[in-house]
């Protein structure tokens, strides 16, 4: 190992990238609230929520080619989402399910991110789907770059896939399967657990009889790794080497990133029955954003002013967004009807 | 022209396409050096390499869902699952996604995908190498849903298969691999590389007194059942070989029972909510007036598989005699 090597790759990002990072968080937590307080009003029917998560989903895509490898998200990567280019305007005219709604025209419930053009998969909600399709992605990857039909070193190319999931999520079948193609065919696929402690109401340890997660790795020939989720730093750091192992051939990693869900599960859920509201106030002192903020302010990147302007900016973008969202056109009845088989090639 | 065997024509259309399209590959269980365990990939991975011909670990799931990525991914993946027996585990992965990511993104993500399987019985296969699992797809848009009967069928379908920017099921009647033979164009005339047109049946035998509606298998069956009763009874049958169930030839389904006024569909499926059930409910709303008799089907009893003791599964199976006697009734009628 080189000196250079014991250096954190997070050292190396310059302010306007950290800056950069800081405001994806920001702009996630502000629409996400909103959602909840628009949801509260009776004006959309379902959010769910990535609060608390920020740090985790922020942290992960930026350590990859945003826009060009593959993300299999799942359906709490809000923030993840804005970091690879979903919008604030795209997010509202989902949750009010608007005409031309970027991810599916209104059909599927919000919180389905999506965009081709992204290398963003549109999933289900069925948990858990999403990850021996990613070892399919992966595998694509390294099909074409083994049969001539890509470049390993061309950045212009996918060169890895990352899919995330919840804890609970890995008691699936699904999750076991395709953990296994990427261990035994070496795929350069990322998979990012974010333990947030619970699914809907059931904790960790009802899940697996294991510690971590991460564990489990080893049962698949591949580095498992436990970082803090809360630290978006570390999360970087771990998915960065991730990634780097992945452009170099040498396989697949399993991250878990341990946080917390600050919110219910989703806005038809009532947390109070299966979790303590001191357990949650603990956790929202150790607010992702909050300690993020306090780091670049000791490092002297981001001055009070500037966050207190981050905020500010934040909210208006939420604003125009509802707004725009608001005066939109409901899709037309027979939309149902639209984009069941995709046409042949060459229009026969 | 050439004659081959059923399963010589799905080889040749995977090696015809994989020759075609690097971006074809092959995985499932045994299909590599093995050739798959009734020879369907068989010399493949010997032309094609490693890279191409892939063994997937034993987990049906992760072989259509590997193959679902990597079409999302805009590869042309063929993903043979051993048995359709085998396929169940793969149900989620089949209906909830290859099926809906068109939809559900709008039409920006696709899934060209092959499922191969074999499947029916009469192979002495018992419960769980002999099951007919076409119903459970053919009813979940999104999907294609192709059955061939014929060498030239399946080699024209599957390449079309491979081919369509869908995902397609393609289920093989593995009875038939061998025992059925049939005329192929060769591969290096011009009508070597011909395709067959998914959503298209065949007539694969004219006639006029009565129509009998099958595939896989059980067009093989009918068109001899066809000739047991034109030689012992005098009645012309016509046999519409449908090739694709999903989306099936509504037009060539009409066309024959309103020519004929009489329909017997013919499925080795347990009866109940089969795929008859659905060509039943077709003619019976948009042919009405043209019959002459009763809507019959003829299929395997409703229970939960194919025995394998040699009298319960030909009791199970429906055969030319049984078919014959069916349509000896249904023309009385």
């Amino acid at each position: 190992m080189t000196t250079d090597a014991l250096v954190r790759a997070s050292s190396r990002l310059d302010e306007q990238t950290l800056l950069s990072i800081y405001w994806t968080m920001l702009l996630s937590r502000r629409l996400d609230e909103r959602a909840w307080a628009l949801h509260r009003q009776g004006k959309i029917h379902f959010h769910i929520s990535a609060m608390g998560q920020e740090a985790a989903q922020v942290g992960a895509a930026f350590a990859i080619q945003r826009g060009v490898d593959y993300v299999n998200p799942y359906y709490r990567d809000l923030a993840l989402s804005i970091a690879i280019g979903i919008t604030p305007l795209d997010i509202m005219m989902s949750l009010y399910a608007k005409q031309g709604e970027y991810s599916s025209g209104g059909r599927q419930m919000p919180a389905h991110f999506n965009s081709r053009r992204l290398n963003l998969v549109g999933g289900s909600s069925v948990v858990a789907t999403q990850v021996p399709q990613t070892a399919g992605l992966a595998f694509a990857i390294k099909y074409r770059q083994k049969t001539g039909l890509a470049d390993p070193a061309d950045p212009t190319q996918p060169r890895v896939a990352l899919t995330c999931l919840g804890e609970g999520s890995t008691s699936q079948g699904e999750w076991h399967e395709g953990m296994n193609w990427a261990g035994v065919h070496r795929l350069p696929m990322i998979c990012l657990v974010q333990n947030n402690a619970y699914a809907i109401s059931v904790p960790v340890d009802s899940q697996m009889a294991v510690a971590n997660v991460a564990d489990r790795a080893a049962g698949y020939g591949i580095p498992g790794v436990v970082v803090d989720g809360n630290d978006v730093l570390a999360v970087y750091d771990a998915v960065r080497e991730a990634v780097e192992r992945a452009y170099a051939g040498e396989g697949a990693t399993l991250i878990e990133a341990k946080t917390y869900r600050l919110t219910p599960h989703s806005s038809d859920d009532d947390d109070r029955s299966y979790r303590t509201r001191e357990e949650v106030e603990l956790w929202k002192g150790r607010d992702p954003i909050l300690r993020f903020r306090q780091h670049l302010q000791a490092e002297g990147v981001l001055s009070p002013e500037q966050a207190e302007d981050c905020d500010r900016r934040a909210r208006a973008e939420v604003d125009s967004a509802q707004a725009a969202a608001e005066a939109a056109p409901d899709p037309e009845p027979e939309e149902a009807l639209g984009a069941v088989y995709a046409p042949a090639e060459g229009g026969s | 022209m050439t004659q081959i065997t059923l399963i010589e024509a799905v080889r040749q259309a995977m090696d015809e396409e994989m020759a075609r399209d690097p971006r074809v590959f092959l995985t499932g269980e045994d299909v590599g050096v093995r050739g798959g365990v009734f020879r369907a990939t068989q010399g493949l991975f010997e032309k094609y390499g490693p890279d191409r011909v892939i063994d997937s670990p034993l987990a049906e799931l992760s072989i259509v869902a590997v193959g679902i990525g990597a079409a999302l991914a805009e590869l042309r993946p063929i993903c043979e699952i051993q048995f359709a027996d085998f396929i169940h585990p793969a149900f989620n992965q089949i209906v909830s996604e290859a099926a809906r990511f068109y939809y559900r993104t709008n039409g920006a993500w696709r899934v060209p995908l092959v499922i191969r399987a074999p499947y029916g019985g009469g192979v002495s296969g018992g419960l769980y190498h002999s099951q007919s699992v076409e119903a459970f797809y053919a009813h979940v848009p999104g999907l294609k849903v192709v059955i061939p009967s014929t060498p030239y069928d399946a080699k024209g379908l599957l390449k079309s298969a491979v081919r369509d920017p869908n995902p397609v099921l393609f289920f093989e009647p593995k009875k038939g691999y061998r025992a059925i033979k049939g005329d192929v164009p060769d591969a290096d005339t011009p009508e070597g590389d011909y395709t067959v047109p998914i959503g298209q049946a065949r007539v694969a035998r004219e006639g006029r007194d009565l129509s009998v509606y099958a595939y896989g298998m059980m067009a093989h069956y009918s068109e001899k059942a066809a000739e047991i009763v034109a030689r012992e009874d005098g009645i012309d049958v016509e046999v519409i070989d449908l090739r694709t169930l999903l989306p099936l030839d509504k037009a060539a389904v009409l066309a024959s029972v309103r020519k004929t006024g009489k329909a017997l569909i013919v499925y080795e499926d347990n009866l109940t909510m089969g795929f008859g059930a659905e060509v039943a409910a077709l003619i019976a709303d948009e042919a009405f007036d043209s019959l002459d008799g009763p809507i019959r089907r003829l299929a395997g009893p409703d229970v939960p598989g194919v025995p394998y003791a040699h009298t319960m599964q030909e009791f199970y199976m429906p055969n030319p005699h049984t078919i014959a006697a069916a349509i000896r009734d249904l023309a009385a009628y």
